[in-house]
């Protein structure tokens, strides 16, 4: 019971990162309908950012974590933002009403770019950064001398990505942005006619989901305390298959969809071979997905003939 | 490429006084700048070294300057040579006739500098030379230049050929009456230039005899497995219009049946192809039934994750897959018992009476991936005519009025995973026949990308597209290999601007199968690309 609880906790840890990825991919499909494959490196850049932020909040001699931690997240939100925005400029905009796999190929491209480029600026090892925030509750002393821990970052996660969702379901129900989007998304051409500046609304979808992508990546970097020029691969294809368990397009979904891929990867793990827990999450994902053809939350795509 | 029919676009125009565009111009490059500025700044102006086990900060502020003012010069470039003169309702290419005499003159001392490096003995050797003092990006440059003009020579004069072969048996060219020689010789360009690739193709390893020999052949042959797998997928996403991202595992799947049976049972290549052939096809039908029902981007994402779970797989199973370490010593390929060795009784040197070379063997491979993937494209080709290869067209088209005519969807989906899987088999166990050394490294979701880029960045569903893309990716990322990193980096930007200017690939006409009255050539944006 006490290895049980330990996994959950370090299951929904993880999920919350993966969640906060997927709704990148999910926005972005939900209103432009294309895989955002450079998403995973906007992550990996995120995380790049909040490294390089803290460490010069450190140089510059802000020394209080909490403080740190906090400007570290405003800094890597806006700059990464401006990433995701410059990306969809640049390599999405001009496919806009091209083909389907026009803009798919443009990501991988992109994808592969950024990877090298972080490579060759930042330096192609991987890079530690010592654990700045300690410690931790122990929930229970368990009598075979296991014990459950939950740490701060765990915590300090898990409630970050709650509020973060809090402050982002707010924003998509209840401001003229989310409606926007939520226009667009259904018809971007009457949502034109009414006037919604379509190309600003995407544009910050893009701005959005990478800023949200950044906060998982600092909370990457907290919780694991090394990050290099290749987490974002991993990290996206997992949150891309989080985004399209949960129904692709549906942002509940996606979070659901992270929450379910974190926890059958530490579960896996934990239960049966560290190996195979990839194995079983797409597996898990293909067998869903053949019973379940839009993914759990995800409407079911009307043809209309 | 008489005929194309081309999709309507309508003009527009607008017009503004110079001072106002003047302004309009320097303001823009400056927002540019201030944004490049911002981007660059963030993850080069500060690197992040590790010095005794600790992170610092090492500043280097110059570079990103210089990086974003690279950026603002060349938006401003591009604003005030190209964009601005698309703005007057033309397009890009209605700008090119203006370059035409540039184009045409850059062609014609590409030519004569192709021909000289043929005819003149030395000028090559000296060349070579030459470009060994130059280090960097400016010999990967030089390097490239000669390439181009050298494959422009090459393609002018296979062309020749062809045509004078063509004229010899006494076939005109349809539309040989024209203005103008370029426009005479390229008059019949769709029909004559595919032959003219084959042409060189064939002659490949007499052409580039001299002390880079090797290295173009085996380079040739990298080409040749991707060209290869791109017109493998090709079947499936071109033809069948199913979007495949795990393509990579038929690929492994071949592979690892011809080392695996060569290693354990000591079975010749040309047994094992079959079977690896075979084993590819039974997964792609495997992978292919759960999938049936899946549509658009959730069959991407499976396929996907099928790709993944094989390459973990294989990583995995230490026993029988040897994991990380991969299997090693795979038996090479031999001339259909001979082996290529250096002693020995009854090898292929000693058997010809020939002095033994390394080169015998790669020519030899090179010539066997050029069969395999001429066979390819020639079933394919027939494929294409037969009810089973209009069906998958139809699909690609539109799956409700498939079902409706009456068309099984099931035995067409599968049949395309399962034609498309077993040439990816095919090209799998060349490849481990060729490295004689394979593991799952070689099997990555990027391969999976770098396959579907060419089939996309060549035109879906066009067979000659499929080439193109594989010589100029592959192709550029082996010449660039000096440069290390950079390839990679140049290598995504370029598949970036050539999918924005050309979204339909690089290859605009298509050839459809089913045609009324006569055959012709339509524009590749009435094709559709499927939603399976």
């Amino acid at each position: 019971m006490d290895y049980f609880a330990q996994q959950l906790i370090n299951g929904l840890t993880l999920g919350s990162i993966y969640g906060l990825i997927a709704i990148g991919y999910t926005m972005v499909y939900g209103i432009v309908g294309m895989i955002n494959f450079a998403h995973g490196e906007v992550f990996m850049i995120g995380a790049f950012i909040a490294l390089i932020a803290i460490l010069s909040l450190f140089a510059l001699g802000i020394t209080a974590v909490p403080l740190a931690l906090l400007l570290a997240l405003v800094i890597a939100m806006a700059l990464t933002g401006l990433w995701g925005w410059a990306i969809e400029r640049l390599a999405y905009r001009p496919l806009r009403n091209s083909f389907r796999l026009a803009p798919l190929i443009t990501a991988i491209g992109m994808s592969i770019a950024l990877q090298t480029f972080v490579a060759l600026t930042q330096g192609a090892r991987s890079k530690p950064l010592p654990p700045v925030i300690r410690g931790g509750f122990t929930l229970s002393e368990g009598d075979s001398g296991f014990a459950v821990s939950l740490s701060y970052m765990q915590i300090i996660i898990i409630v970050t990505t709650v509020a973060v969702m809090a402050a982002f379901s707010y924003l998509i129900n209840s401001t003229s942005l989310g409606r926007a989007q939520r226009a667009c998304e259904q018809d971007r051409k009457m949502a034109a006619l009414c006037g919604v500046n379509v190309d600003r609304t995407i544009s910050l979808t893009f701005v959005i989901g990478a800023a949200l992508a950044s906060v998982a990546g600092l909370m990457f970097l907290a919780y694991y305390g090394v990050i290099d020029f290749f987490v974002g691969f991993v990290a996206g294809i997992k949150a891309f298959t989080a985004a399209v368990l949960g129904g692709i397009g549906s942002l509940p979904g996606a979070m659901l969809g992270g929450l379910l891929i974190g926890l059958i990867e530490v579960f896996w793990a934990g239960y049966f071979t560290a190996q195979y827990k990839d194995v079983a999450a797409f597996s898990i994902l293909a067998i869903v997905l053949i019973f379940m053809p839009s993914g759990l939350l995800g409407r079911p795509e009307v043809e209309k003939v | 490429m008489t005929d194309t029919l081309q999709p309507e676009t309508s003009p527009v125009t607008r017009t503004l006084p110079r001072a106002a565009i003047t302004a309009d111009v320097i303001k823009d490059a400056g927002i540019t700048f201030l944004i490049a500025l911002l981007l660059f700044g963030s993850i080069v102006g500060l690197r992040t070294e590790t010095v005794n086990g600790v992170l610092v900060l090492m500043p280097q502020f110059g570079k990103a300057l210089a990086l974003a003012a690279a950026v603002a010069v060349g938006r401003l470039l591009l604003d005030v040579f190209i964009w601005r003169r698309m703005k007057d309702g033309r397009t890009f290419t209605s700008l090119i006739p203006s370059a035409l005499p540039i184009l045409k003159g850059a062609g014609a001392l590409a030519v004569v500098f192709g021909l000289a490096l043929y005819s003149i003995p030395g000028f090559r050797a000296s060349l070579v030379a030459g470009a060994g003092t130059v280090h960097g990006a400016l010999g990967a440059v030089a390097d490239l230049l000669t390439f181009a003009c050298e494959s422009t020579f090459l393609v002018m004069a296979a062309m020749a050929i062809v045509r004078a072969a063509r004229l010899i048996i006494g076939q005109t060219p349809e539309e040989a009456v024209g203005q103008g020689m370029l426009r005479r010789f390229t008059a019949d360009f769709g029909r004559e230039f595919p032959i003219a690739l084959l042409l060189i193709a064939l002659v490949l390893p007499a052409l580039t005899a001299g002390p880079s020999q090797r290295y173009a052949i085996d380079t040739a042959t990298q080409i040749l497995i991707y060209v290869m797998l791109g017109w493998g997928l090709n079947i499936v996403v071109g033809l069948a219009g199913l979007l495949d991202l795990g393509y990579v595992a038929f690929y492994a799947v071949g592979a690892y049946t011809y080392a695996l049976i060569s290693t354990q049972f000591g079975w010749s290549f040309w047994v094992c192809l079959p079977l690896a052939g075979f084993f590819a096809a039974l997964w792609g039908i495997t992978l292919g039934f759960p999938v049936l029902r899946l549509r658009g981007d959730y069959l991407a994402i499976v396929t996907m994750a099928f790709g993944e779970i094989i390459r973990i797989v294989l990583l995995n199973w230490q026993s029988l897959t040897g994991g990380p370490n991969g299997i090693n010593r795979i038996p090479k390929l031999t001339f259909f018992g001979l082996p290529f060795d250096r002693t020995g009784e009854g090898t292929f040197a000693s058997v010809f009476g020939l002095k033994f070379d390394p080169l015998h063997r790669m020519v030899f491979l090179y010539y066997v991936i050029l069969a395999l993937a001429l066979l390819t494209n020639f079933i394919t080709l027939r494929l294409r005519r037969l009810p089973i290869g209009r069906a998958w067209e139809a699909l690609r088209e539109d799956e409700i009025a498939c079902r409706s005519v009456g068309i099984n969807t099931v035995t067409t989906k599968l049949t395309a995973f399962a034609i498309g899987a077993m040439f990816g088999g095919f090209a799998g166990s060349f490849f481990a026949a060729r490295q004689g050394f394979i593991s799952p490294e070689s099997f990555t979701f990027m391969e999976s990308a770098l396959v579907l880029a060419i089939v996309v960045l060549g035109g879906l569903g066009s067979q000659l597209g499929v080439v193109i893309a594989a010589v100029i990716l592959i192709g550029s990322a082996e010449r660039f290999r000096d440069l290390e990193d950079y390839r990679m980096l140049i290598f995504g930007l370029s598949m970036v601007l050539v999918m924005i200017w050309r979204p339909r690939g690089l290859m605009s006409g298509r050839t459809p199968s089913a045609f009324l009255k006569a055959r012709k050539n339509i524009s590749g944006s009435f094709v559709k690309e499927g939603r399976g």
